[in-house]
């Protein structure tokens, strides 16, 4: 039975630091739902995003980074169906400190998934991108020496992890690069366009909200590369919230993030860490504490259900 | 109000030269810029050559000084909350930074 409470109470779970969402590719579409939700049975093939973990961070509202991905690990764990694998869509540490980066693997490799990761910006503090890509991305194959970026295949879908937080420019939003979009027209070229593609990058590659740099500037050149395949869909992290489009085959999206909110875009005057009132941090991650508000929820994707 | 006399005036004035002297000579005068709410403040400050500059991050998140064109003249690294980065202008010029975590962010330092 297709409960309309229950998909309006999915909707409404858009609390602002999720454990992270369920994608399941059912028919070469891949579909979204938050963790905690009901998980249809019987699904071939799911993954797991989670965001912006922020290990270092310890200020208000959130004195325990380390716990809260902890807690967001748990419920991964918790799902009935074993996702393929888990991505990771940056700012995995908070200054690009070797101890956080430890902390971070520890408790992300307690999910026992296979896990694939791409740099956030503030991954890349130190020596370029190299620590995180040595530690990181080890064993994928990168499409340039130290580059952060890489394409694998699993289950017949093709997923390309980018990196837009490098070499930025004054001034810039995101950026690719003229070697990873060469790159990348490459690693595209001769897949038939019914082959489903996922695109995980850490700030997003639509412009979300340019006053405050959410967005990637050579993004449209990567996007044209992606038209000409059936089914697209590009997740993103950085922006510290769920944001969603979907143009022509194309569905953007980004995540949550494990460690705090961030406003939406121009609600504050800085894009700075959103506080919350005392004690709601551990409710807010909660599936218990959703309120149904039919009707008001910005975040179209979270509509889309497992089983339908 | 205070009212001066003729000699505390004439004492007063010998300070403010003694001031002036000391900027004018190797001494490095001293400037700051503050980071509040993802932003230089101010945007475009200028010194006189010699000049100490001090950035000071007063957000909750962590920003960097970074100037804008190669050969990069300075590089904070990253600075989290409360930390201070500082360079001293020794030749007059205008040099354009930004955050390098966060390129929306940019200011200037013109240097006479």
């Amino acid at each position: 039975m297709n409960d309309p409470t229950t998909r309006r109470t999915a909707l409404e779970c858009m609390l602002w630091a999720g454990a992270g969402l369920v994608w399941t590719v059912a028919g070469g579409i891949p579909r979204a739902s938050l963790l905690g939700t009901a998980q249809a049975a019987g699904q071939s093939f799911s993954f797991v995003q989670i965001s912006d973990s922020h290990i270092g961070f310890a200020k208000d509202p959130n004195m325990d980074v380390p716990g809260t991905l902890t807690e967001a690990i748990g419920r991964i764990r918790e799902l009935p169906q074993t996702p393929a694998l888990l991505l990771h869509t940056g700012d995995v540490s908070h200054l690009s400190k070797v101890a956080q980066f430890d902390t971070a693997e520890q408790i992300v490799g307690t999910a026992g998934l296979d896990t694939h990761y791409v740099p956030g910006e503030h991954d890349v503090l130190v020596d370029e991108a190299k620590p995180f890509v040595a530690r990181f991305q080890a064993r994928e194959a990168q499409g340039a020496p130290d580059g952060g970026f890489y394409s694998f295949d699993q289950n017949g879908v093709h997923f390309v992890g980018l990196n837009n937080v490098t070499d930025l420019k004054a001034g810039g939003l995101g950026n690719l690069g003229a070697v990873q979009l060469a790159w990348l027209e490459k690693d595209l070229a001769g897949r038939p366009a019914s082959q489903p593609i996922v695109v995980f990058a850490h700030v997003p590659l639509w412009t979300v909200y340019a006053d405050w740099g959410w967005g990637t500037d050579d993004g449209a050149v990567a996007l044209a590369l992606l038209r000409r395949f059936g089914s697209v869909t590009v997740l993103n992290g950085h922006i510290h919230q769920v944001m969603q489009k979907i143009e022509g085959t194309v569905a953007f999206h980004t995540a949550r993030s494990t460690a705090f909110p961030q406003p939406a875009p121009g609600a504050a005057p800085s894009p700075g860490p959103q506080k919350i009132a005392p004690g709601l941090l551990r409710s807010v991650l909660g599936t218990t504490e959703v309120r149904v508000v039919a009707g008001t929820a910005p975040l179209a994707i979270i509509d889309t259900p497992l089983a339908g | 109000m205070i009212t001066l006399t003729r000699r505390e005036a004439l004492a007063a004035g010998a300070g403010v030269l003694g001031i002036a002297r000391v900027v004018g000579s190797a001494r490095a005068a001293a400037a700051t810029v503050g980071i509040d709410n993802f932003a230089f403040t101010p945007a475009t400050l200028t010194v006189p050559t010699g000049t100490k500059v001090t950035w000071t991050n007063h957000d909750d998140l962590p920003h960097t000084v970074t100037s804008a064109s190669p050969p990069k003249l300075f590089h904070s690294g990253p600075l989290d909350t409360d930390d201070a980065f500082a360079f001293t202008f020794a030749t007059a010029g205008a040099y354009k930074y930004f955050c390098a975590l966060h390129p929306h962010m940019q200011g200037t330092v013109v240097v006479t």
